[in-house]
């Protein structure tokens, strides 16, 4: 029997806003344990939480984003459990009331795009972290994340591929990033996702029973822990048996899923509305400002970039893989109109040397001012395409501009023709051999020519006048 | 007279005119709770070498010309309130030695108006109770009556009020943790509305019926620190940004012309005698002011204790789950592994009735037993809000005996909680409701035990309760008593 995987997803995002969600402290990754903590986010008795505006917002930005019905009210719900990680003993969140609600994400695959299904999105804060001492029966909390804000971004069970799954939760992450909202840093733990995954005979329209993954810190986790799970689900419905509704982690080393809690030990939360909170109204002026104020997402933007700077479809990808570089990209264009010459030159040297030394483009010594002028002079043919090659290099190695290592560096294409004859006449005398095949119909000798003059003028003679003057010289 | 026999408002007079020092104030209180304290246990912890230092510098201020509301007046605060630096149990074994880093807005609010703080006021384990006997700290006797409960769960501070072992108290309401426990020890104590005095940094029973309110000798007093203690605070989220009037400017105003509810779902069968005729006589005492008494109706009445039952216990459960050994306060210590150290630091942190809230509380909000029992609950509670907010359609305020009977023996309802629960029936619907209530003293019985009425009236109108308790005070011709210990 062929079986049909039915996956969604529940991303975890942390916003990047400077302070929590209920009280002041930083939310700064990285600093010493407990350093960022209060007696609100430590949840010591008698505190209350007051939410953080920002993260209302941002979750607003995201709820537009992914083309969410945003409620006009929302409110928060508090999830009880006991973990040492969580001082409080229950976590606030949203429950019956989310913010965002009723939307979709498009993704691209190899066939065309697909519209995924987002369920709800909705606000809670994070917890803190466990350290356990190997040595010692010790554990230590540090609370610094603790109250840290989170959007739950819950899709529908649209999922049916691994491979969907990854494309969906690149789209995610590559709005939220966009967006500015989330910085998206899946190793420190700023973009998390669990995943429920079930199999049903293809053509069936129930839902087969499910089982819950977690622990997949990756993109290529994602997919890997999903794939091995389906065909676990697969192995065990073919072999007659039936799938336990169970909560697994994704063992990364082993490559494998094991279970870590069964239906039947699954906590019973307890949500009720949270009495510390009052319900958020949010005023349609307000969604509409920030509705105006959103940029222009990814796969906009790379369907613009096809439309009006006519280069394919795979450049357009590249170039918008963060906001950032499409920005620096569309300077290049408006200062030179050369689309596909500015993307050339971003796509195979400035992203070369960043990825190279792991900076961002933000960081890049050659501005778009600066490549647009080099550009320029290519154009205008003060040096060749290939001598254009090192000075970029140099530029970036140097931070100084195009004309200024040019002039340093004596890289002037030669376009005097009295220059390049003379190089030419020198040539030719050198090599009586090549001249006599050449004459005697050997076309193939001509590269030869050009690479020799080349060579003498240090690659500075202008190809074009190179190549006529050759042509004409070498005939007589 | 003593010192530490006078109200705020004559002290303040005396201190105005030289008469007398904060110094003085504070050492005649300290020595009625020398006197006293063994006798009826209002206080957890004295903070008396605190409160000499801050009388002295209270002293130091008045020479200087800066006299505050509260300048010199000795405070008595709930042991649930936290205090910087100053243990706060909740009479709690599972907080027997927490120390707060903060204050609570109220407690920053009575020290910025002068206030000298004597020390942490006995209560019922985390405000669950009407009796102040569940206290891990041993239970507070009435001062009227040492064989006697002084209410609860407030009941330190009502005693403390009561015998003079201050000048006033704070405590909390949560479903007539004040009124209650002011009734029988024949005190002034307000249940302010909800959101009007922040809850930031009282330690939580259940999160939507809390309310801070004054301990007071006379009403007067209660509009003094009602001044000080009412007003937004950007620090609560239900905190409301409502105006605070001059509440001392409506002690005087009579009631002339007011119409007065006379809800007929607490005059019933069961209520004690001498408290019936005591509060007929308070309504007589109305209507010759002026006031217009009519008969209404709350038809929900019958509800309240049993939606009270559900939506507290069930805030409860979620806000007792921080107390679990790991940060704070006491930890089993013969645990193994977490959810034994949990398991034991909870079992014997807590007494029988918290943790009898705390199942229940956890049982209505139960995954199958939501709907059934918060849900309802919660949908009930709407329905009497409403019977409020209709019958202050037809009148200003509402009058009702505080108490069903004054102060019963102690141990008479320790093993019975359902019984126990009944003493409240005339003081949750307010918290349900969120009005203002305050409890006056209108009357003794026979055998000398204080009797108070309570007023109530719409959301953030508690000067009406300032103006019909003060103008009732000032004309019921109460014979004036002391507690005789």
């Amino acid at each position: 029997m062929e079986f049909e995987p039915v996956i969604g997803l529940e991303v975890h995002a942390q916003l990047l806003t400077d302070s929590k969600i209920f009280c002041g402290c930083s939310t700064k990754f990285g600093a010493s344990p407990n350093s960022h903590t209060c007696q609100i986010c430590l949840g010591m008795p008698g505190v209350l939480p007051v939410l953080n505006r920002k993260v209302v917002e941002y979750t607003i930005k995201m709820g537009l984003a992914t083309h969410c019905r945003i409620n006009e009210a929302c409110n928060f719900a508090r999830k009880n459990y006991f973990y040492p990680d969580l001082p409080k003993g229950y976590q606030i969140s949203q429950y019956a009331n989310p913010l965002a609600e009723h939307g979709y994400v498009d993704i691209e695959l190899e066939n065309g795009k697909k519209r995924i299904g987002v369920t709800r999105i909705h606000i809670e804060e994070d917890a803190g972290k466990l350290m356990h001492d190997e040595h010692h029966p010790f554990s230590y909390v540090d609370l610094n994340r603790t109250g840290v804000p989170l959007i739950e971004i819950v899709s529908e069970p649209d999922i049916r591929s691994a491979e969907e799954a990854s494309a969906y939760l690149r789209r995610l992450h590559e709005i939220l990033v966009y967006l500015e909202i989330c910085d998206g840093n899946m190793e420190e733990g700023s973009f998390r996702c669990d995943a429920n995954v079930s199999l049903r005979p293809k053509g069936q329209e129930a839902f087969g029973i499910r089982a819950e993954l977690k622990n997949m810190n990756s993109f290529r986790n994602v997919q890997r822990a999903l794939e091995y799970e389906i065909k676990r689900q697969q192995y065990v419905l073919e072999g007659g048996g039936v799938v336990v509704q169970e909560t697994r982690l994704w063992d990364d080393t082993g490559g494998v899923t094991h279970s870590m809690r069964s239906k039947e030990e699954a906590h019973d939360y307890r949500y009720f509305p949270d009495p510390d909170l009052v319900w958020v109204a949010i005023n349609e002026d307000w969604v509409e400002a920030i509705r105006k104020d959103q940029p222009e997402l990814p796969l906009e933007k790379r369907e613009r970039f096809v439309r009006d700077y006519l280069i394919p479809a795979y450049d357009a990808g590249v170039l918008t893989t963060s906001r950032a570089l499409a920005d620096y990209y569309e300077a290049v264009v408006h200062l030179t109109g050369k689309p596909k010459i500015a993307g050339n030159w971003i796509m195979g040297d400035i992203l070369r040397f960043i990825n190279e030394e792991k900076r961002e483009i933000a960081d890049c010594p050659i501005t778009p001012q600066a490549l647009a002028e080099m550009i320029r002079l290519i154009e205008e043919g003060t040096i060749s395409g290939k001598i254009a090659k090192e000075v970029i290099e140099q530029m970036y190695k140097t931070g100084k501009p195009a004309a200024t290592i040019i002039a340093k560096k004596g890289l002037v294409q030669i376009t005097d023709e009295g220059a390049l004859v003379q190089a030419i006449t020198e040539v030719m005398a050198a090599n009586p051999k090549q001249l006599e095949q050449y004459r005697s119909g050997k076309d193939k000798v001509f590269g030869f020519f050009v690479g020799q003059v080349m060579k003498a003028t240090q690659g500075k003679a202008n190809p074009q006048l190179l190549n006529d003057l050759l042509k004409k010289m070498l005939a007589r | 007279m003593e010192l530490n026999q006078l109200t705020i408002h004559e002290l303040q007079e005396k201190i105005r005119s030289g008469k007398t020092t904060a110094t003085e104030i504070v050492q005649s209180v300290f020595r009625r709770i020398d006197a006293v304290e063994k006798a009826i246990h209002a206080y957890i912890l004295l903070t008396r070498e605190a409160a000499l230092a801050e009388a002295d510098r209270a002293d130091e201020a008045i020479r200087k010309g800066d006299i505050r509301t509260l300048t010199g007046i000795p405070v008595a605060l709930k042991d649930l309130l936290c205090t910087r630096g100053v243990t706060t149990t909740c009479a709690s074994r599972i907080l027997h030695d927490f120390v707060p880093p903060y204050d609570a807005t109220v407690v920053e609010k009575l020290r910025d108006a002068g206030a000298v703080f004597t020390g942490k006021t006995n209560m019922d384990e985390f405000a669950m109770g009407s009796s102040t006997e569940t206290s891990w700290f041993g239970i507070t006797r009435n001062p009227w009556d040492l064989e006697r409960i002084p209410g609860g769960s407030s009941g330190g501070s009502a005693a403390a009020v009561a015998a003079d072992a201050c000048i006033a108290a704070i405590g909390s309401d949560t479903g007539g943790s004040i009124r209650q426990p002011a009734a029988l020890c024949g005190v002034v104590g307000m249940k302010p509305t909800y959101g009007r005095v922040s809850r930031y940094g009282l330690v939580a029973f259940a999160s939507s019926l809390d309310q801070i309110g004054p301990f007071t000798k006379d009403v007067e007093d209660c509009a003094i620190l009602m001044n000080v203690i009412a007003g937004y605070d950007p620090r609560e989220s239900t905190s409301v940004p409502a105006e605070v009037p001059d509440y001392r400017q409506y002690l005087a105003r009579g009631i002339d012309g007011w119409t007065v509810g006379i809800p007929k779902e607490y005059f019933i069968e069961g209520i004690d005698p001498e408290v019936m005729t005591a509060v007929r006589k308070a309504i007589a005492v109305v209507e010759g002011l002026g006031a217009r008494c009519i008969e209404i109706s709350l038809p929900h009445t019958a509800y309240c204790l049993a939606v009270y039952y559900i939506v507290a216990p069930a805030e409860a459960s979620s806000n007792l789950a921080r107390y679990d050994g790991a940060k704070y306060g006491f930890r089993a210590p013969d645990s193994r592994g977490l959810l034994d150290m949990y398991k034991k630091s909870r079992s014997a942190g807590f007494g029988a009735e918290v943790k009898r809230r705390i199942m229940l509380g956890t049982y209505v909000l139960s995954s199958g037993y939501y709907d059934a029992y918060y849900k309802k609950a919660s949908q009930v509670r709407a329905l009497i809000k409403r019977d409020f907010d209709e019958a202050f359609q037809r009148c200003d305020v509402i009058l009702t005996p505080t108490t069903p009977t004054p102060a019963f023996r102690i141990g008479e309802k320790t093993d019975d909680p359902l019984h126990m629960y009944l003493s409240d029936i005339f003081t949750i619907s307010t918290n349900l409701a969120g009005i203002p209530g305050i409890s006056v003293p209108c009357g003794f019985t026979q055998g000398g035990l204080p009797i108070g009425v309570q007023f109530l009236t719409g959301h953030f109108e508690e000067a009406k309760l300032i103006q019909i308790a003060a103008t009732y005070e000032k004309n019921a011709n109460l014979e004036k008593r002391r507690p005789t210990l």
